[in-house]
């Protein structure tokens, strides 16, 4: 049997996700970013949301998520995604809008709106990436930055006298009473990122229903930034993030 | 028919709301009008005015420096505004506080004892209705009564409609103290 | 009305689609008046207090993005605040509508009326190439009538509109006459007039991406020249302005807003003197009516500049006659409103050098 024979459409077990753009990402290789997309595309399609949802992009290294996924997207100023999303939902209800944040935007200059957005209950998804760097801008410190992480502005190492704890916003976002589904998760196995899915549909889910904000933090890794190999960075994040953000439901 | 009027007083006399039922009730006779607040942190016990202005015709600045009408419930704002009485104008104080009396001879003062002739009405919160009372009878401007109440349901909110006939008597006694003074 | 109070009625009136807003003196009667109007049971706008002025201009780049009618008020510190994004709005080709009752500065300042924002609403305030077309309302009727100018414009131009108001037409009542009341655009309609919008690719079209970022400088250029052929028809469109007794005067006075009332008054008291003077107040502060600066100024002694404010639009004044006469200023500062008065007295020290 030739290759050929091999490549029928009967065959397929895998292909891009509709949504999902057929170019190259910017992302480096080994990015966590290009996994979550495929997740966030996937159930935006199967959920028939396609031509009903908006997504608000952040600034940092997601913020050309519009590039990749085929829905209606707003780029929005550093930290205001959730500013800009609830004026979304809130103008045009009937649709399924959702941020799509990293750890600069949610956790530093973006604290207020995440908190507050998240304290009215708006009827969003808010999608964390947190990979305890800042990618974009070339590796300096995140609010999520371990102690004793080496950053480009924190050389030696976060330490606490000079630059605070590392911030467990997702923890923060649980106890408010706006949201109704927070979660962690990781895509650095098979079987993480389809539990990322699942957490992903739920969150999108209770949107439709307006049971109020969804949060999913998919802690991740940034090869670059933290100056590894991807197979690396994975047993990095296991070993280090996850003590400090452990996965699973924190609430809902 | 122009009106320059300035209201001044301390923050709580109802200086500002009675200088916006003169406005309305200008509005209900079919005037031009404008109602200028000096806001701020005067409006919590310190010194408040506000300029209205009724017409007939457009009107320019709602800022003036000099007035047809000054109606002073302290010894502040009259000193303060009796210098600003157009020549031939009008002066209406209250007495009560006052140590230092206006002099001017080229206007018409009127002192009045508001004061006393609310507590004869028993509430101290129609004070400045006594005070509109007043300002009504000594204005060139004569604006019907009838106006007048509408202009008082107009800037009233709805649950203090009931205090309106209340409002009418304390307008009637500052008129009558007008007359005596 | 308050003039505050004025524009949350002309809003909801106009069809407005969303309010997103911060408290601060002295306008925080807008937001007030439209919570007790509830207007969401009426036409379905949406009124939200955010948790910050920065919030609140982010959620009118939401809303616009998203192709709705929506617009944001504060006052000096929180236009500030708020600069970031009208930044991008005006980078990512927004309409919107943003209300500036201003207060005097610099800092915390002062509650009092000012007109010290003229440079930062003029001049472009936050960053990057670009302007905004501000109107400045001398009265409570102008209040009510520059929101749905305002909207209209920024409609037509896809260029964010400011109300520059000052603490005297935002406090002061008036008498005015609201517009009917208009029907929302539907959704479809939405979807008609902006089809550039985000609000879902309905019926399969390509998807519509809101942004103000582009990498590739190249590009960012024709985006610049973009913006810059859209200002030159703004400019030659719709400069408004307004002039009174120019022809039989020998004194120009130039003063914009509530301060140009004043100004009408003290050219009554000055004629009483002897001194015959005209006035002209610029509506749109920008475009400036440059041109017709130029021409009133023609045969002039000279030209009397009146602001709250040390001295801004004098620059845009100056730069309309070209130095062919004396330009001055008078200004009180820090909330001081001057008497018509000071104004007559500044008119003979400053030009007729009489005193």
């Amino acid at each position: 049997m030739g290759i050929e024979d091999i490549i029928k459409k009967e065959n397929k077990v895998y292909s891009t996700p509709v949504l999902l753009d057929e170019v190259d990402m910017h992302y480096c290789p080994g990015c966590s970013h290009g996994v979550v997309h495929k997740l966030v595309a996937e159930v935006i399609h199967e959920m028939g949301l396609s031509d009903t949802t908006i997504g608000v992009s952040p600034v940092g290294c997601a913020v050309f998520a519009y590039n990749y996924i085929d829905v209606d997207w707003v780029e929005a100023a550093h930290g205001r995604a959730p500013a800009v999303a609830t004026a979304i939902k809130r103008l045009w209800p009937e649709k399924t809008v959702f941020t799509y944040q990293g750890d600069g935007d949610m956790a530093a200059i973006g604290t207020a709106e995440s908190i507050h957005a998240a304290n009215r209950g708006e009827n969003i998804v808010m999608i964390f990436v947190n990979n305890a760097i800042y990618g974009m801008t070339g590796g300096q410190m995140a609010p999520t930055t371990l102690l004793g992480q080496k950053t480009a502005t924190t050389p030696y190492g976060r330490r606490v006298d000079l630059n605070g704890h590392p911030l467990e916003i997702t923890n923060l976002m649980a106890i408010l009473d706006g949201t109704c589904y927070v979660t962690r998760q990781a895509v650095h196995s098979p079987a993480a990122a389809r539990k990322t899915k699942a957490a992903l549909k739920k969150a999108f889910e209770n949107a439709l229903a307006g049971r109020g904000t969804s949060v999913v933090e998919v802690v991740s890794t940034c090869n670059s930034g933290w100056k590894m190999s991807p197979d690396k960075a994975n047993e990095w994040m296991v070993e280090n993030m996850f003590p400090k953000y452990p996965l699973g439901d924190l609430k809902g | 028919m122009k009106e320059e009027i300035i209201i001044a007083g301390f923050g709580g006399q109802g200086v500002l709301s009675m200088g916006k039922i003169l406005a309305y009730s200008g509005l209900m006779d079919d005037k031009e009008v404008t109602w200028m607040p000096s806001y701020g942190p005067e409006q919590r016990g310190g010194t408040a005015n506000v300029t209205v202005i009724l017409s007939d015709e457009k009107i320019s600045s709602p800022v003036l420096d000099s007035y047809d009408i000054v109606v002073a419930l302290n010894q502040q704002s009259l000193d303060k505004f009796s210098p600003k009485v157009k020549k031939g104008g009008i002066l209406i104080y209250d007495t009560n506080g006052i140590h230092n009396p206006p002099t001017r001879e080229d206007i018409k003062i009127y002192p009045i004892d508001a004061m006393d002739a609310t507590m004869e009405i028993g509430n101290p919160k129609a004070y400045n209705m006594v005070v509109m009372g007043a300002l009504l009878e000594a204005m060139p401007y004569k604006l019907p009564m009838e106006n007048v109440v509408k202009g008082l349901k107009k800037s009233l909110p709805e649950r203090h409609h009931q205090l309106i006939p209340l409002n009418e008597k304390a307008i009637e006694k500052g008129k009558k103290i007008l007359k005596e003074a | 009305m308050k003039g505050n109070e004025a524009v949350a009625h002309a809003a909801i009136r106009y069809g407005c689609d969303g309010y997103f807003g911060y408290p601060i003196t002295p306008q925080s009667e807008v937001l007030e008046t439209l919570e007790a109007l509830m207007p969401w049971e009426t036409t379905g706008m949406v009124v939200l207090q955010a948790e910050s002025e920065v919030a609140a201009i982010n959620m009118v780049y939401g809303g616009a993005a998203s192709g709705k009618a929506v617009m944001t008020s504060s006052s000096s510190p929180g236009i500030s605040l708020k600069q970031e994004g009208i930044s991008y709005i005006a980078g990512a080709m927004l309409p919107a509508l943003i209300l500036n009752v201003m207060r005097g500065g610099p800092g915390l300042g002062t509650i009092q009326p000012s007109q010290a924002d003229y440079f930062q609403a003029t001049k472009g305030g936050g960053h990057g190439d670009y302007h905004l077309i501000v109107l400045a309302p001398s009265s409570v009727q102008e209040m009510v009538d520059f929101v749905g100018l305002g909207f209209d414009l920024s409609f037509k131009y896809r260029t964010p509109a400011m109300i520059l108001a000052d603490g005297i037409v935002g406090q002061m009542m008036e008498k005015v006459v609201l517009p009917e009341q208009r029907p929302r655009r539907t959704d479809e309609e939405v979807k008609k007039q902006c089809p550039w919008a985000a609000n879902g690719r309905t019926d399969g079209r390509k998807r519509n991406v809101v942004t103000s970022l582009e990498l590739e400088s190249a590009r960012m250029e024709v985006i610049n020249h973009k913006l810059q052929s859209i200002y030159r028809e703004i400019k030659k469109n719709e400069t408004r302005w307004e002039e009174k007794n120019i022809e039989n005067s020998d004194y120009l006075i130039v003063a914009f807003g509530s301060v140009a009332r004043i100004c009408e008054k003290a050219r009554e008291l000055a004629a009483e003197k002897g001194i015959n003077t005209g006035i002209l107040r610029p509506i749109t502060l920008w475009p400036f009516p440059t041109e017709a600066v130029n021409k009133a100024a023609e045969g002039k002694k000279g030209i009397l500049v009146v602001e709250l404010n040390a001295g801004q639009m004098i620059e845009d004044v100056r730069l309309a006659v070209h130095d062919n006469l004396p330009v001055e200023h008078f200004g009180r500062l820090g909330g001081i409103i001057p008497s018509p008065s000071e104004i007559v007295d500044a008119l003979e020290q400053k030009l007729v050098k009489t005193k």
